[in-house]
């Protein structure tokens, strides 16, 4: 089979697997799968900046927050109907990406870490800042009657399995031709060796630039899906755990591997589901598998199928 | 015709003095050899001419443009083609990936491929395609840049240093190399090996402290006393 027949084998398989899936799952886990996968194509636009560009954010929160508050916005306040609202949310956080990276592209390396998380925290306290209309902490709740698409209930739990895959397969696809297009080629090598790639004749500054959208873009798309599947939008959602958490997720599956981010949104979601029947403090056990991970396979656990058995994987 | 000139090109490093208000011609089509002790000024020189760092004073003119204001990636854009001193080539990324990056910017699929195996044909590494460049000899890492700044097809070739550490049978492979694009492409060369540079060089201009201590063919800089001194420190 040649490179590209494997590639397109391998993610074709997973997106029909988990297709099929929707049949036999027993309810608890079908909801939570649902979830996963709107949560992966979260990390899916994390890893292109992070993965991909080599560009480390801790302010992504604020991308999933705009594309969740630009949706549950336009409904509460506005009524408006599922798809322009979806509509709106996608396009706040591209015109946050895009103003948020010509600032935060000034600057490289940890600092860039401390611009994105300030920023991010500047919009986690403006949601709790205009509680009149946020609900601030509590959130509020999207009702079932706004949350039918084109005739389709999204509350109903096969819909809503349906809609997250339907989400999660665009992400996926879109990440896959990006990553091997030449654009995508360029923002690897840019993670390798920006000075070099400059050197080449490569406006690099532009292309990080372009990165941090299409990211950004991503992240809101999913945070608005989120919102809209799932009936809710709150302040949590804007808090810095919901930009180390896609982090996380990133570095256990695989950074720079368009798989990667699924396969550590899945098996983190689940060890924090065990781990947190045990005992309360889960988190520690999610933190020892980190430690793990990082002594055992630090690429994550795409980059370690990478390097071991499947070199093509992209 | 001249292709670059530089006029009053200075750079200070806080007291240091590194390139002291130099004028420089460069004619279309001549291969030049820039050397000079350790120190000289020859690496700064050319950073400010590619753009890689900003002069204090003095302009840069290509092809009579002046691109001083420029940065970097606009200038590689017109024509200029830049081989890093110390070897930086994409370590994690294979060797063909590496060379077709730079010639991205003019080509695509079939033509792209086929300038690619042509550049590794070239500089003698075919057939190395698929190895990751990290993991090649440290000479056959210099010979991938040299591939790099070939595939861009540019007008200004400068080579910083690059037969530092290949062997006598490389150099002399990257000799017939630079002789087989006479009249193709200018260069500029930064080398400490005589021996190359009298072989390659049209003309050659000596850089001392930052300033520019002679110019010429390479005969008559061999026998300048100056440079002897410069050299041998027996002035």
């Amino acid at each position: 089979m040649s490179k590209t027949a494997r590639i397109l084998a391998l993610h074709g398989g997973l997106l029909a697997v988990l297709l099929a899936l929707q049949f036999v799952l027993p309810a608890y886990h079908h909801g939570n799968l649902a979830r996963i996968m709107v949560l992966a194509a979260y990390a899916i636009g994390y890893n292109i900046l992070f993965g991909y560009t080599g560009l480390l954010s801790l302010g992504h929160a604020l991308f999933f927050a705009a594309g969740m508050y630009g949706m549950a916005l336009m409904i509460r306040l506005f009524g408006a109907a599922p798809a322009p609202a979806l509509l709106t949310g996608v396009v706040a956080g591209a015109l946050v990406s895009a103003a948020l990276a010509l600032l935060a592209l000034r600057t490289t390396g940890v600092a860039f870490m401390i611009v994105t998380l300030m920023f991010a925290q500047a919009g986690y306290l403006t949601v709790l800042y205009f509680a009149d209309f946020t609900r601030g902490d509590e959130g509020f709740v999207i009702k079932a009657a706004d949350r039918v698409l084109w005739g389709i209930d999204l509350g109903d739990p096969a819909n809503r399995y349906f809609a997250a895959w339907a989400l999660f397969s665009i992400c996926l696809g879109f990440c896959l031709w990006l990553v091997r297009a030449p654009f995508g080629k360029t923002l690897v090598a840019i993670r390798e060796n920006e000075d070099r790639v400059r050197m080449l004749g490569y406006d690099t500054y532009l292309h990080k630039w372009a990165a941090m959208v299409v990211s950004g873009t991503i992240s809101a798309a999913a945070g608005a899906v989120y919102g809209l599947l799932f009936g809710y939008a709150g302040a949590s959602f804007a808090a810095v755990e919901y930009s180390i958490l896609p982090l996380l997720w990133v570095l256990l599956g695989g950074a720079g591997t368009v798989s990667g981010p699924f396969i550590g949104t899945l098996l983190m979601f689940y060890l924090i589901d065990i781990a947190s029947g045990l005992t309360e403090a889960y988190m520690l056990i999610a933190g020892l598998a980190l430690v793990g991970l990082t002594l055992f396979a630090p690429q994550g656990l795409g980059g370690e199928l990478r390097r071991r058995l499947w070199k093509w994987l992209p | 015709m001249t292709l670059l000139e530089t006029r009053g090109l200075a750079r200070h490093f806080g007291g240091l003095e590194a390139v002291k208000s130099v004028d420089f011609d460069l004619p279309e089509g001549e291969h030049r050899a820039l050397i000079g002790p350790n120190g000289a000024g020859k690496t700064t020189f050319v950073e400010m001419i590619c753009g890689r760092i900003a002069p204090s004073a003095g302009r840069v003119f290509l092809d009579g443009a002046d691109i001083t204001a420029l940065p970097a990636h606009r200038r590689i854009r017109r024509g200029i083609a830049y081989t890093f001193q110390i070897t930086s080539v994409f370590a994690q990324l294979p060797v063909r990936e590496n060379v077709a990056l730079a010639a991205r910017r003019r080509l695509k699929g079939q033509a792209l491929e086929a300038a690619v195996q042509a550049a590794l044909r070239q500089v003698g590494l075919a057939g190395t395609g698929d190895e990751l460049a990290g993991t090649l000899s440290h000479g056959h890492q210099r010979l991938l840049e040299i591939a790099m700044g070939l595939v861009q097809r540019p007008r200004l070739l400068i080579l910083d240093e690059p037969t530092q550490g290949l062997s006598d049978g490389e150099i002399d492979h990257f000799k017939r190399l630079v002789r087989g694009l006479k009249g193709e492409i200018t260069i500029l060369l930064i080398e400490h090996n005589m021996n190359v540079v009298m072989e390659l060089a049209e003309r050659v201009t000596v850089l001392e402290s930052g300033a520019i201590l002679a110019e010429g063919t390479p005969d008559q800089i061999h026998r300048n006393p100056a440079v002897q001194a410069a050299y041998l420190g027996t002035g």
